[in-house]
């Protein structure tokens, strides 16, 4: 990726490098909240749906961890994973399974504290019908996650931006290796740093694209939820 | 429709996803070396050289020297490639390198406004220079990050001028904490003077006003260095691919690629390995 | 048919709900047999809410017992209730009442043909596959009863379930409450118009303040009702 052409040159002429940054983001993105969400809905429906003393104190810190900053999650992931920290004989220290590491880490609480606000209030609405119709925890539980799956799908989607807009964890655990774990954002950070500006642009202007095709999508699906369960 | 056979798919996708790297650990170093380095695009030039010739991966982790070598010392990366002698033998003789190898050399330039503030073009003496641009109390950006380039700055200050930097600054002299191209832009934005390596100057995009003001004094010449981390300490380091690395930098066919990179036609490093004393 | 043998009748003995001071329901002592409709009245706050809950077990008593077919059971699986606001799934009406027959372990091939015959029942027919909350008032009214029926119900609570609605509807869910009881399901329903229970009753039970005041067949209550609260009740006066 020659840093003279401008960004939009590199986009239409489909340039190679500029792609593979940009499908890079999006897997580790992606992988991160479909990971965060397998461990964040069963956390979270859980948490909405069961009663026991000092409940308000895993909702509170759920809640906190929602506002994790990520460079320090990515410290301690760092920590963890270099070749002298416990988890060193893993060796995967700046490579792209490291930061979807971090980036789960910090998804999951924003799907759990979302799932659990979702589902504890539609639970609060189909409470007495469910017991009416003698209706079990196991079927419970996804009745409410079925029933709930566009605010879910809300809420995943809300993950993914996240995940896609944060450079401070993956720069730390990816160490931001050129054609190997440089993301959208990282990319962004060591260009303008390089002072090639109108490439770090670029890049940000596609960053932007996405996060708004995701907020669009997000809204479709609120959308279709609504004309489809009403 | 989110069913459980969905759910499962999706999570076996995942989980392929994160185990992949542990299948694809194949031929591949971990190199820490310096932004400056990196930015000079040095890198992008050589190390596919490197890879058609012996199939091995390089992954270069750009950080200031400071943090390069720190890298090594937690065993996370195989091979160091830096630019601060002492440190670097620093470095050999807590036992976390197995043995230096000089491999090439460029040098810095002192870069400032086209006003030039302290009227310091041209001088050939940098220790002169810097001298005047404390009298003048003209702006002047530090690296301020432990980097190679700061290491051979503050010598300049302390050594050479035989200023003592840390007690005599003021508020003209800005330390960032942060690499090279950060200082350029600083150094750009609000017209000051500014130590940069050639290579970085010479592929920085956004030199505005700024150019090189002083060059060719001997203290500005920049010696590169090669350690294998020492497997010894840390079992994980991959000794066979990193030590061909480190051969291949300090053979014959390495240090002519090394010659060869050139930006607009210059030439920015100057291969040394044969010599002794670097 | 439903009513196994054994479900009823349901005993109220001496029982008591008590909530932060309150009383909800006061020693209340009642029998309901198989039969006609019996219809629970009284003004609002009488507890007849709270006294439907506590038989399909949704709400514990403070002391007391009830008991089904005289054994201290749990509700028995074949009791049904529709609520006075009921809360319709998010998803089609015949999906509700799939549902409801999944949760009463109706076999997955058989969902789809009894769920159909169900809303047909209800006269929701033609209205299977619309979103339930885009359902009029009296369409998820009617909608809750087809699901409470998914049950196959021996005993079926209504609460209150005319209350919002407008005469046809009203109409329309008297008429399935007839039928169903017809066809022996014991229907217990609480109402605070007297006309509805004139027109339904079997017995009628007089609740106030959470107390019982009188349990009597229909014609006999109206005509000649045991007591003084009663008397003012079906007079139309207030009762305080």
């Amino acid at each position: 990726m020659t840093g003279d052409m401008t960004a939009l040159q590199l986009v239409l002429t489909g340039d190679p490098g500029l792609f593979a940054i940009v499908r890079l983001s999006l897997l580790i993105s992606l992988s991160a909240v479909l990971l965060a969400a397998l461990v964040g809905v069963p956390v979270g429906a859980l948490l909405a749906l069961t009663r026991f003393r000092g409940r308000e104190v895993p909702i509170v810190v759920l809640n906190a961890l929602m506002g994790l900053p990520p460079v320090v999650v990515g410290l301690a992931i760092f920590l963890l994973l270099s070749r002298s920290g416990p988890l060193g004989s893993w060796g995967i220290l700046f490579t792209p399974q490291a930061m979807v590491i971090a980036q789960t880490v910090l998804v999951a609480p924003i799907i759990a504290a979302l799932t659990r606000q979702t589902v504890e209030d539609l639970w609060v609405e189909y409470r007495d019908e469910l017991a009416a119709m003698d209706v079990g925890p196991g079927r419970r539980i996804m009745t409410l996650i079925w029933d709930a799956r566009f605010s879910l799908v809300t809420a995943l989607l809300a993950g993914f931006g996240r995940a896609a807009a944060e450079v401070g964890a993956i720069i730390i655990v990816g160490g931001n290796i050129e054609g190997f774990t440089r993301t959208m954002t990282t990319a962004i950070a060591l260009e303008t740093s390089k002072g090639d500006l109108p490439l770090a642009v670029g890049l940000g202007l596609i960053l932007i694209f996405i996060v708004i095709l995701i907020n669009a999508m997000a809204w479709a699906i609120r959308h279709a939820g609504e004309r489809y369960a009403g | 429709m989110i069913n459980r056979r969905t759910v499962i798919v999706v999570a076996a996708l995942a989980a392929t996803i994160l185990t992949t790297p542990v299948c694809a650990q194949d031929k591949s170093i971990v190199v820490s070396s310096t932004t400056s380095t990196q930015d000079s695009g040095l890198f992008g030039y050589i190390l596919p050289l490197f890879k058609e010739k012996t199939g091995i991966d390089v992954k270069v982790i750009a950080q200031g020297t400071g943090q390069a070598l720190d890298t090594g010392r937690r065993g996370d990366s195989d091979v160091v490639f830096v630019h601060a002698k002492s440190a670097e033998e620093k470095f050999l003789a807590e036992g976390e390198g197995v043995k230096r190898h000089p491999v090439m050399y460029n040098d810095f330039v002192l870069i400032g406004p086209k006003s030039d503030p302290a009227s310091i073009k041209g001088m050939k003496d940098v220790a002169k220079a810097l001298k005047t641009i404390k009298d003048k109390q003209a702006d002047f950006i530090s690296r301020g990050d432990r980097s190679g380039t700061h290491i051979a700055e503050l010598t300049l200050w302390n050594k050479d001028a035989g200023i003592d930097i840390d007690k005599e600054k003021g508020p003209w002299y800005k330390s960032i904490g942060q690499g090279m191209g950060a200082a350029l832009n600083t150094a750009e934005a609000s017209n000051g003077y500014v130590l940069s390596d050639r290579g970085t100057w010479l592929s920085f995009k956004n030199k505005g006003d700024l150019q090189i003001l002083v060059e060719g004094d001997k203290r500005l010449f920049n010696q590169y260095g090669v350690m294998l981390v020492n497997p010894a300490k840390h079992p994980n380091v991959k000794k066979e691919l990193g030590q061909a690395f480190v051969d291949w930098l300090i053979s014959p066919e390495g240090q002519k690629a090394i010659a060869n990179y050139k930006i607009n036609g210059e030439q920015l490093f100057y291969p040394n390995a044969s010599d002794p004393s670097a | 048919m439903r009513a196994a043998a054994s479900d009823l009748p349901l005993m109220f003995v001496e029982a008591s709900i008590v909530a932060r001071e309150v009383t909800i329901l006061d020693r209340v002592t009642l029998t309901v047999t198989s039969g006609a409709p019996t219809i629970l009245i009284g003004p609002n706050g009488s507890g007849k809410t709270t006294l439907l809950r506590a038989a399909m077990g949704l709400t514990p008593l403070s002391s007391g017992r009830i008991t089904w077919g005289g054994r201290n059971t749990e509700t028995p699986s074949k009791s049904a209730i529709m609520f006075q606001r009921p809360t319709m799934l998010r998803r089609t009406a015949a999906a509700n009442v799939r549902y409801a027959l999944a949760a009463a372990n109706v076999p997955r091939g058989q969902r789809e043909e009894e769920a159909a015959e169900l809303l047909a029942l209800v006269g929701l027919g033609e209205l299977g596959s619309r979103p339930a909350r885009r359902l009029s008032g009296g369409e998820q009214q009617r909608l809750a009863l087809a699901r409470a029926l998914a049950r196959d119900p021996a005993v079926l609570f209504l609460d209150e379930p005319t209350a919002s609605l407008d005469p046809y509807s009203t109409k329309a869910i008297e008429d399935i409450v007839r039928a169903v009881s017809a066809r022996g399901v014991k229907v217990v329903m609480s109402t605070h118009d007297i006309g509805q229970a004139k027109r339904l009753a079997g017995d009628v039970v007089l609740l106030h303040r959470g107390r019982l005041i009188e349990s009597t067949r229909a014609p006999e209550f109206f005509v000649t009702p045991h007591t003084e609260e009663a008397r003012k009740f079906i007079a139309g006066e207030l009762l305080v």
